[in-house]
């Protein structure tokens, strides 16, 4: 089992940096992404209101793999666009889905008198949404928020299936060469938990300390 | 001081978990070779009269799953079946052959696992699959060639010997190896399996497919916008698959492979898949 990282060492981690590189592109875009879908989905706009539905439900409810092929095949046809990126905004869009599902259950949570006071006090609707309750709204959304990150970095193995060079691309390669996936399946299966362990102490951490400094 | 107390029992806790998973990976490892050594895959298909083979299922031509059926259909396939037979009628029993779809990646795990006691599926023999499997004598002459679109200017693989160029290959097959000693300068990248390679090379992820020829063959009849170009530039013929040190199973699969082709069969199956391929001489490949 060591024998085959030291011979893979340098494939194993460049597949484990595109691994972190398409996580990180993934939770950035998503956050940004998931959080504009909540605020539209719980606007009191109608339409708005439609969209924001529409999008979750829409990708929320097909397969991962279903989202990357269709960037990889049916849009590469017409705009160059590589299997890192197909992989990647369809890390996005799907997660952004379930994103927007933990900020607007976060928010929900809010008390009403937060917006009923904020509101009462001279703030626009969008003022209230953005500087009081959605401030409190993500916080209380931090724990499920954690779940969605985990799921980002190891839905990144869709990366495999489209040639991005991710770990799980490179897992499949190696025991394609040296016909052992038992062994290379358990190094790339520990290398994914590094990851993996260190976002969710990254996310208890981060969620202690906005307890902490709301007790005081 | 309970802070303490519960950063211990924290502490105690996932060092024991830590040991139960390795535990249970290198007994898992033990069993596996226990299980290897103890069985005899020739008398267990005597005894059982069922013969387990691992087909391709993705494979125009040697084995495709057939929407009708459910199963798979081609040369692989067929040759299984030949051999089965023939292999009952050798041992005076009935073997009745059953099928599993494999893909390129999982045929050898399927096998080292004992999921399946045989594998037809487009393997060409090599020394490194040699050390983890064993293999019959050449059933099949095969040799890598590539697959472009209709239009493209490619003749043969000496041209993609650039860093412009990139090649799409199937992971798990020899091409990825053959790449290297062929193009090194090409850029590589592996789909999980032919149908993806071919769709990948439709929308211009990359400007070849490079695989055995028989199975460029099956893809070009398959998608009229592309073809084959230039000569196969490699000499790797196909063997049918079995465990190691099953040395009854082996020289049982031998004798049948021969005599199927002694007694015409195989020119038969030959004729009966590949006459209608467009470009290919199939009575080249009749024994």
């Amino acid at each position: 089992m060591i024998n085959i990282f030291l011979e893979n060492w340098k494939t194993l981690l460049d597949g484990f940096w595109i691994t972190i590189l398409s996580s990180i592109v993934g939770l950035v875009g998503s956050l940004v992404l998931g959080t504009i879908f909540a605020l539209l989905e719980m606007a009191p706009n109608k339409f708005l209101k439609f969209i924001g539905s529409a999008f979750v439900e829409f990708f929320r409810n097909i397969p991962l793999l279903v989202i990357t092929l269709f960037f990889y095949v049916v849009v590469a046809a017409d705009f160059h666009i590589s299997g890192f990126w197909s992989g990647t905004i369809g890390l996005i869009l799907y997660t952004s889905a379930f994103i927007a599902e933990c900020i607007r259950g976060g928010v929900d949570s809010v008390d009403p008198g937060q917006m009923e006071g904020a509101r009462a006090n001279g703030l626009t609707y969008t003022q209230a949404m953005v500087q009081v309750v959605l401030p409190q709204g993500f916080k209380l959304a931090i724990p499920s928020l954690g779940n969605q990150f985990i799921n980002l970095v190891k839905n990144s193995s869709i990366l495999s299936f489209v040639a991005g060079f991710d770990l799980m691309y490179q897992a499949n390669v190696i025991s394609g060469e040296n016909l052992d996936p038992f062994n290379t399946y358990i190094i790339v299966g520990i290398m994914y938990l590094i990851i993996t362990v260190s976002v969710s102490k990254c996310m208890s951490i981060i969620e202690s300390k906005v307890n902490g400094g709301a007790t005081e | 001081m309970s802070k303490f107390k519960l950063k211990r029992v924290g502490l105690i806790a996932s060092i024991v978990l830590v040991i139960v998973i390795i535990g249970g990976i290198f007994g898992g490892l033990e069993a596996k070779k226990h299980q290897a050594v103890d069985s005899n895959d020739y008398n267990k298909i005597k005894s059982s009269h069922v013969m387990r083979w691992g087909v391709k299922g993705d494979t125009r031509l040697f084995g495709l799953i057939s929407p009708k059926t459910g199963q798979s259909e081609g040369f692989d396939v067929d040759m299984a079946r030949a051999i089965t037979a023939q292999m009952a009628k050798n041992a005076g029993t009935k073997i009745k052959p059953e099928f599993t779809s494999v893909t390129t990646n999982s045929k050898i795990q399927l096998l080292k696992n004992h999921q399946v006691e045989a594998v037809a599926a487009t393997m060409t023999i090599t020394p490194e699959r040699a050390k983890v499997i064993d293999f019959t004598k050449p059933y099949f002459p095969a040799g890598q060639s590539i697959l472009v679109k209709k239009d493209s200017p490619i003749k043969d693989i000496k041209q993609l010997n650039s860093p412009k160029y990139t090649v799409i290959t199937t992971i798990g097959t020899t091409a990825v190896q053959t790449m290297k000693q062929f193009a090194p300068k090409a850029k590589v990248i592996s789909m999980p399996d032919n149908s993806q390679a071919l769709s990948a090379l439709e929308s211009g992820q990359g400007v070849a497919v490079t695989t055995d020829n028989a199975i460029l063959y099956g893809l070009a009849d398959q998608n009229r916008s592309t073809k084959v170009v230039g000569k196969p530039f490699t000499n790797q013929p196909y063997g049918l698959a079995m465990n190691k040190n099953q040395p009854e199973l082996r020289s049982a699969m031998n004798k049948a492979l021969e005599q199927v082709i002694a007694n015409g069969t195989y020119n038969k199956l030959i004729k009966k898949w590949f006459s209608h391929v467009p470009g290919l001489d199939w009575r080249s490949l009749e024994k």
